[in-house]
């Protein structure tokens, strides 16, 4: 063996004589055995951690150059796309990997309900999934204030104001998470505060809990087999194979294809102006600076809320189209037990789950789309009917999951 | 003969319902541009109608003069003797004297700032802002316009559009080659310009502000295009890495 290497492992082993350094590496990537059949939706795990990652360093260095006070935010947003080196491709990396992480993690999601993967025993790794959803819904919200545009400023107003819909504790909440009687300077710094260190710090720590709660129940895989029934000799899962290297290439060659279309809009599309929209990823209103005095004509959420925007909207009154924004969101928490059937695959699922999860999937984008959009009766009804057929997927699912005619589930994965 | 005239009149109801109100709110009614930023001259003659006919009451606080000389290749010098009249220095940024109390006393709004107008209104808007201004004696300044109802704004480049005015239901006259445009608006007083003169003089004005708006989309879209490649390289040695691992799996 030549000499750097060999200094290499001693370093090694000094640390591991101290540290559990290989139990670390063996336990959640060298021995860690993940079933041998993952196919395209198993990447977005990987491609989530990337996003964390840009999101993470780019953000780091437009600290260095952003201004959280509402005097100077605005200009010092252009200051770094103008100049600072390379700032305009940090933001752009960051406002971005903003709309590419809900993507992601849309696609995530869409996986555990496509192969059960929330499904006993692994309700933790959901209820922590669903958590750091739920932290990432809000991180998305502070950082959208950041840029102090006028869509920054009012789609804050409107979604503070919703608190103010709640009884009793209603306008003493919206006043206390403001900070003000308006959204102002207070409020940009504490979202500031809260976006850049307390937000992200809970969801690395939930990040490490999710992985943690993983590792120990084992990956599902798209047959919904329980890989750890079939083991050989030495304990090794049949079907299993290590993380690294299979996994590691694998998710490297995943995360060339996501850079891939991750660059494209960064380099050819930043503003994502799709037809009919303001740009989905970066909105046209908010390169006018925020003012409190003059309302933009059309409010909307970026695209990633819309959906249960719709729902809001949906519901006559203001309450209840909170209420059941808050429902909509938070219904995901309770799959694990609404879901009757013994079967997690949606492959060897009878007809009513697929059904439903399509019809569902159908509703979903329809919401997200109808969103977007300008009121009209017409769109009213439709975001109802589609409302409804959201809940049911929901609210319908100890029954029809119960009395579905599910398939055989073979012992062994099929491919 | 009849029928075709009847088709007629419901045309010129429908249009005499939805024309001016419509043009005032729905941007599919937009006259489209095609902006061009590669084209440099034009660039370079956008700069120059902006600081002589915007650049005294808009500001463009964001933009710094030697930027627009690097990107522009405009030397220091006549960035100096032809763009700049604010300022000796050319690192620094557009702005203006006039002060936001002063111009709301003399327009009733302060003049927006331009550096990124372009991203809020985009070019086509503003393209199609310039090419509609008409005379109207209800307002201050004296016009007003179809994209921008009741703007503050007067028509700062009348004197090379000319003016225009609103035709008459019967006698319309072709004033621009959009066909959307053609029964609103006839010239009423030639300008310094002809209607293509003036036609590329504000295409060259709309190309320098969606330029000043993002000047690094000069060459975002070709260090993009390297990076594109370099991905690619990038998937086909992770390709063949995987397929080598993987070979004897399944």
């Amino acid at each position: 063996m030549s000499g750097p290497i060999k200094i290499l492992i001693g370093l090694r082993d000094w640390v591991d004589a101290r540290f559990p350094l290989m139990r670390i590496w063996n336990e959640h990537l060298a021995k860690y055995y993940a079933p041998k059949n993952f196919n395209f939706w198993y990447f977005f795990g990987a491609f989530a951690l990337l996003v964390l990652g840009i999101q993470v360093i780019t953000g780091i260095w437009l600290t260095m150059n952003y201004k959280p006070s509402a005097e100077e935010a605005f200009a010092s947003v252009e200051y770094i796309m103008r100049d600072t080196e390379w700032g305009w491709l940090i933001r752009y990396m960051h406002s971005t990997g903003a709309s590419a992480f809900f993507i992601v993690i849309y696609l995530h999601m869409f996986r555990a309900l496509l192969y059960g993967s929330y499904k006993k025993p692994r309700e933790l790794l959901w209820l922590s999934g669903m958590a750091l959803y739920l932290l990432l819904m809000g991180e998305a919200f502070f950082g959208y204030l950041l840029p102090w545009g006028q869509m920054s400023y009012w789609g804050a107003q409107v979604i503070i104001s919703l608190f103010g819909a709640l009884p009793i504790i209603g306008d003493d909440l919206s006043l206390w998470i403001r900070g003000d009687f308006v959204v102002s300077d207070v409020t940009l710094n504490r979202f500031f505060s809260l976006h850049v260190i307390a937000f992200p710090l809970l969801i690395l720590g939930l990040v490490g809990f999710h992985i943690l709660a993983l590792h120990e129940v084992g990956s599902n895989n798209p047959d919904g087999i329980e890989i750890k029934n079939n083991k050989d000799e030495k304990g090794v899962p049949l079907d299993g194979i290590p993380f690294h290297p299979y996994y590691t290439v694998k998710d490297l060659m995943g995360a060339a294809v996501f850079l891939i279309f991750f660059f494209a809009v960064v380099f050819f599309a930043p503003e994502m102006k799709v037809p009919g929209t303001q740009g989905l990823f970066l909105e046209s209103a908010n390169f006018i600076q925020a003012n409190p005095l003059q309302t933009p004509e059309h409010i909307a959420p970026v695209w990633y809320f819309t959906p249960f925007y719709a729902i809001l909207r949906a519901v006559p009154s203001q309450l209840g189209g909170v209420i059941a924004m808050g429902l909509a969101v938070n219904l995901f928490l309770l799959l694990p037990w609404l879901d009757r059937s013994p079967v997690r695959s949606s492959r060897y699922r009878g007809r009513n789950y697929r059904v439903a999860l399509t019809l569902f999937v159908i509703s979903f984008l329809s919401l997200g789309w109808l969103g977007l959009q300008v009121v009209t009766p017409l769109y009213t009804w439709l975001a109802r009917f589609f409302s409804v057929v959201y809940f049911s997927f929901f609210l319908l699912m100890p029954f029809y999951t119960a009395y579905d005619k599910d398939k055989a589930v073979p012992d062994r994965v099929t491919d | 003969m009849k029928t075709y005239n009847s088709l007629n009149n419901i045309v010129i109801i429908f249009f005499l319902m939805f024309s001016v109100e419509t043009f005032a709110t729905a941007d599919s009614k937009l006259v489209h541009m095609d902006v061009d930023l590669s084209d440099q001259q034009s660039l370079q003659r956008g700069a120059k109608i902006f600081v002589n006919y915007c650049l005294s009451c808009h500001s463009a606080k964001y933009m710094r003069y030697n930027r627009m000389g690097s990107d522009l290749s405009i030397k220091d010098q006549v960035l100096k003797e032809n763009l700049m009249f604010g300022t000796e220095k050319v690192g620094d940024v557009m702005d203006i004297s006039m002060r936001e109390e002063d111009s709301i006393n003399y327009f009733g709004v302060a003049p927006p700032d331009l550096s990124v107008i372009a991203r809020s209104r985009g070019a086509d808007w503003l393209y199609s802002y310039f090419l509609t201004f008409y005379k109207d004696e209800s307002r201050p300044f004296g016009v007003n316009n179809l994209v921008y109802k009741d703007t503050a704004m007067p028509h700062v480049l009348w004197e090379l559009q000319g003016i225009q005015r609103l035709a008459s239901k019967e006698n319309v006259t072709a004033v621009y080659y959009d066909p959307t445009y053609k029964d609103y608006l006839e010239l009423l007083t030639p300008g310094k310009q002809t209607e293509r003169q003036y036609d590329r003089t504000i295409r060259d004005l709309v190309n320098y502000l969606v330029y000043i708006s993002e000047p690094i989309k000069l060459k975002r879209t070709k260090i993009g295009v390297w990076v594109m490649f370099y991905l690619f390289i990038f998937l086909l040695i992770t390709y063949m890495l995987k397929k080598d691992y993987w070979k004897d799996i399944h």
